[in-house]
């Protein structure tokens, strides 16, 4: 380790550091978006379920790197542009919580529902103010998966030149500089702990029912 | 008052829950529907607040036919209480009573003070009120469900078997209660139960349903036991008192 790389090349490490949070979070926020609408779909339509959920299946099981050079030419985007990376990584998060929501609606209790209708809850406003937030535990254990799933995953971008940190191992693998591996690698770690350590925070801030003593 | 005229329920599978019911249920009164399982009191109950549509005939509250009626403004305007409670688990006490005064568009001062007024007619502890239902007991939590019906003040209550699910104890003292409240607020109560000693204990008119949906007697409580109109009806209640 040379220690006194890490101060000169600060700005380097830092812009590496924000375009991973970047690249790992963006696809969170969209992929949690779409996931909503069509968790619901797949909860409540049979047919809407059949075909979801198994397609979420399939697209999880395509490699990432795979899914970074195929989607320039379907988006007709550049090679090299950072959305590449946004894309497929929103795609995998997407995958991964539409299951998510759609198990989690399913497990709320009829007699939950059936009162509230009896209440004169209109249906959107029902999923709003009952269904949604009671699927709010199963819904963070999701999204903690795809986060850290994504923070690992930002880093094969760099074999396509977006990567954030992945650029640290990269650029010092061939320079055959281990100090600039290391520091990616301990950030990657560091980052996936906090970016977890943050969402487990605000599960308990959202769902506060679930940490009473029953 | 509310009034079944010529109602049947015919569901998707042809089985038919309800068979051209007619039944007048006083204002200001407890009318228990009585039966066996599959007879078509809960679909009956459900027929009320249109979470079940009638295939054919008409249900008229105060002379209001409620197929006229929004159902999300109609069921504010009716009490629900049924078995499973189905209190909201990520609302507190509070919340979960206030709920129908807030759909309603009350603020929310207004909603937490009705709150607190019905937890204390329902006799629960105003330490309870920030509480999640999962820290209750179960008759606690059937003391929520009957004052998140009161909460707007409805004329009419819908109750389906709401103290089934109790121990014969905490059964006893939630009909107590509930005849209690019954004698202050004066509610049209229409109650569904399969027990006929509930029935009799707590109903002013009880109708005796049997399988396939057919009104069977309605009458009140001492006439069905002495008076049974069929041998259905004698077999019935001769579990009374057991």
């Amino acid at each position: 380790m040379i220690w006194d790389w890490i101060p000169r090349n600060q700005p380097l490490i830092l812009g590496a550091l924000g375009e991973h949070v970047v690249l790992s979070a963006l696809p969170v926020l969209i992929g949690l978006v779409l996931a909503i609408p069509l968790g619901w779909l797949a909860n409540r339509f049979p047919a809407a379920r059949a075909l979801l959920i198994p397609a979420a299946g399939v697209i999880y099981t395509v490699p990432s790197l795979a899914l970074f050079v195929l989607l320039p030419v379907i988006l007709g985007t550049k090679i090299l542009d950072p959305a590449n990376v946004v894309v497929a990584l929103a795609v995998y998060t997407l995958a991964l919580l539409v299951r998510a929501v759609a198990d989690a609606l399913a497990a709320v209790p009829r007699s939950v529902i059936l009162s509230a209708t009896a209440m004169g809850f209109r249906p959107p406003r029902r999923f709003l103010a009952v269904e949604l937030p009671l699927a709010v535990p199963v819904l963070v254990a999701g999204l903690r998966v795809a986060t850290v799933s994504n923070i690992s995953l930002v880093s094969v971008g760099a074999l396509i030149g977006v990567g954030g940190l992945g650029r640290l191992f990269t650029d010092g693998f061939e320079r055959n500089f281990p100090t600039e591996v290391v520091v990616g690698i301990v950030l990657s770690i560091l980052l996936a702990a906090l970016a977890d350590a943050s969402l487990i925070g605000l599960g308990r801030v959202a769902a506060p029912w679930t940490r009473v003593a029953s | 008052m509310i009034e079944f005229r010529g109602v049947t329920k015919r569901f998707a599978d042809g089985t038919v829950a309800v068979r051209e019911l007619d039944l007048v249920v006083d204002s200001g009164a407890i009318t228990v529907l009585v039966g066996p399982s599959g007879c078509g009191k809960t679909t009956s109950l459900r027929m009320v607040n249109r979470m079940v549509e009638p295939t054919s005939g008409r249900i008229l509250i105060d002379g209001e036919d409620v197929s006229d009626k929004d159902p999300a403004l109609l069921r504010r305007r009716i009490g629900y209480v049924i078995q499973q409670v189905g209190l909201f688990p990520h609302r507190s006490v509070e919340h979960n009573i206030a709920t129908v005064p807030l759909l309603l568009g009350w603020d929310r001062k207004r909603a937490r003070q009705c709150a607190a007024e019905l937890m204390e007619l329902v006799g629960l502890d105003a330490s309870l009120a920030k509480r999640y239902p999962a820290q209750l007991s179960g008759g606690q939590q059937q003391r929520v469900g009957v004052a998140r019906a009161l909460a707007a003040d409805p004329p009419v209550l819908l109750m389906d078997e709401p103290f089934s699910a109790v121990d014969p104890v905490v059964r006893e003292s939630l009909q107590d209660e509930l005849l209690r409240l019954q004698s202050e607020l004066g509610k049209t109560i229409l109650f569904v139960t399969h027990d006929i000693n509930e029935a009799v204990k707590l109903g002013e008119k009880v109708a005796v349903f049997r399988a396939g949906g057919v009104l069977a007697q309605y009458d009140e409580p001492g006439a069905v036991l002495q008076s049974p109109a069929d041998e259905f009806v004698a077999s019935f209640v001769r579990r009374a008192g057991s």
